[in-house]
């Protein structure tokens, strides 16, 4: 009976621990906006670095109004999707094959490795010149981010894959295509589901600094421009969408990959 | 690998092996093995540690190649494939469902919708495996795992099966229900089994004819029939006064060799 008692006080209280959590979660930012609307609105900082949110959310309505804010999201989500394809889909067979021919490996990957390190944005130049200012120039920029991590995470998720695995596929006759589409791919799966992920950031960040050198257009663009013109809102406006784009990305890959990969135990 | 019918003293061969010998760079996995094994047999190798008899199970499923002796089968229906075989420990594809990772031989070999759904249907049933079929490995027991893989087997219909030490990770009381529900779905239509174990108890439980090996090389130390009827139960066995006999007799075969791998 006391046994009893005693898990249900402990479910309980657990239940408002993460109550509790949750509500500290969702009250440190509107906390910090408060603070940071007060401080503003009492000069205790500087209004032309930190404008007050309201002021922001002002500038949000008058650039979602003139259709300034949705035309530029649009140009750039059309080049993350477009730089996404371009990049990801090559990396995605090229490192599967990597992860299943030695001789395929041993060749492409000093390449990689060589290349890698590189600073993707200190060849934004290099992609200008050889592209243009047109839209080609800013798809090739996300699709290079891309590129890396999902190649490298899918030779990685191959070579991880239990060899008995293969000794299965082999020992029931399956062919190179079958061994590729229900062992190789599958198995490596979660590792290229992080590739992913990791690309999908690295494209974010390389838009909005090819908007902002090579673009008359897309959210990296606008930050740009209203630097220019000094209106430090319009800048604000534009690091908040950013940001919101960031956060749908994670939620939208998160959802994916759970779809993708209903056989990963929860942890 | 020859068609044609073998036979030896009456009994159709289903597996003939001569002067056997395996390398491994410098090391000497397997050395002049020569076995005939009849259609219908349920074959035992049993032997200590490392004296490949994994090996030999690997040359016969075609993952390994010999590098001196042959290997015949008897000539085979058509269409039907020659080996399935059961993988130690986990082996079952986590990222498949119980369904589709017990159809996977019939899908490989392009086997038609129909034939496919009833013939694992059927399979699950018999490994009672159906409530699960919708699940993933992740969600099983090890014993049910298992039986998955037996049922992936033995839904391939293969005219051998070949099965390497399956039961070895499980613990006893599994080990004990999954013999006798082999020995269950084996005794409906009797396939030529080559078992690999290194446990005496489970040579003698589920085996027609026992082959003891020797430690590294390994070599035919001793081929022996067991004698019991079929239907087997495995626990009744354990009963039968001439159980215990003949498990320490082929004690007494193993020791020196279990001695000798360990030094």
């Amino acid at each position: 009976m006391s046994a009893i008692a005693m898990t249900d006080i402990g479910e309980t209280r657990r239940i408002a621990a993460r109550r509790r959590d949750r509500l500290i979660s969702v009250g440190s930012p509107i906390g910090l906006l408060v603070a940071w609307e007060l401080a503003a609105q009492l000069h205790f900082i500087d209004v032309r670095f930190f404008p007050a949110p309201s002021s922001i959310v002002r500038a949000l309505v008058i650039t979602a109004e003139t259709g300034e804010l949705l035309d530029n999201l649009a140009i750039s989500l059309e080049r993350l999707v477009f730089g996404f394809l371009l990049g990801g889909v090559p990396a995605l067979v090229l490192g599967i094959v990597m992860g299943i021919s030695r001789p395929i490996r041993a060749f492409v990957d000093p390449l990689i490795s060589a290349t890698y390190p590189i600073p993707k944005s200190s060849i934004l130049p290099l992609i200008l010149l050889i592209f243009g200012l047109g839209e080609m120039s800013k798809v090739v920029m996300v699709a290079i981010g891309v590129f890396y991590p999902i190649a490298i995470n899918a030779t990685a998720g191959v070579l991880q894959i239990n060899k008995v695995y293969l000794d299965v596929g082999k020992s029931f006759k399956a062919g190179r295509w079958e061994t590729f589409r229900t062992i190789a791919l599958p198995g490596a799966l979660p590792f290229i589901m992080t590739g992913v992920k990791l690309g999908a950031g690295l494209g974010l960040i390389l838009i909005a600094i090819a908007e902002m050198v090579g673009a008359k257009s897309g959210i990296g663009y606008m930050i740009w421009s209203a630097w220019e013109t000094f209106s430090v809102e319009r800048m604000y406006v534009g690091l908040f969408v950013i940001a919101i784009i960031g956060f749908v990305m994670t939620l939208g890959l998160n959802e994916l990959e759970r779809w993708l990969i209903p056989w990963k135990a929860e942890t | 690998m020859e068609g044609g019918n073998l036979t030896r003293g009456g009994a159709a061969v289903k597996i003939r092996i001569r002067n056997l010998h395996k390398h491994f760079g410098g090391l000497n996995a397997i050395e002049d093995v020569s076995i005939d094994i009849a259609e219908g047999t349920f074959f035992v190798i049993v032997g200590p540690s490392g004296c490949g008899k994994t090996t030999l199970l690997r040359i016969l499923g075609g993952l390994e190649q010999v590098t001196a002796g042959t290997v015949d089968l008897a000539a085979s229906a058509r269409g039907r494939p020659q080996f399935s075989m059961v993988f130690q420990g986990d082996s079952i594809f986590p990222w498949m469902t119980v369904w589709d990772n017990a159809a996977y031989g019939l899908k490989m070999r392009g086997a038609p919708r129909a034939e496919i759904d009833a013939t694992v249907g059927q399979w699950l049933e018999r490994t009672g495996l159906t409530r699960f079929a919708k699940l993933y490995p992740h969600q099983l027991s090890g014993g049910m795992r298992q039986r998955v893989s037996l049922a992936r087997a033995f839904a391939n219909d293969p005219e051998i099966l070949l099965m390497d030490e399956p039961f070895s990770a499980l613990d006893e009381q599994n080990k004990t229900i999954l013999q006798q529900e082999l020995l269950r779905i084996w005794e409906a239509d009797k396939k030529t089994v080559v078992f690999i174990t290194h446990s005496v108890d489970e040579a003698v439980t589920l085996g027609d004819r026992i082959m003891v090996m020797t430690a590294s090389p390994g070599r035919t130390k001793t081929l022996l029939d067991v004698p019991f009827e079929r239907p087997r139960n495995v626990l009744e066995l354990r009963h039968d006064p001439r159980y215990g006999e003949i498990v320490y007799g082929i004690w007494g075969q193993l020791k020196d060799e279990v001695e000798r791998a360990r030094v």
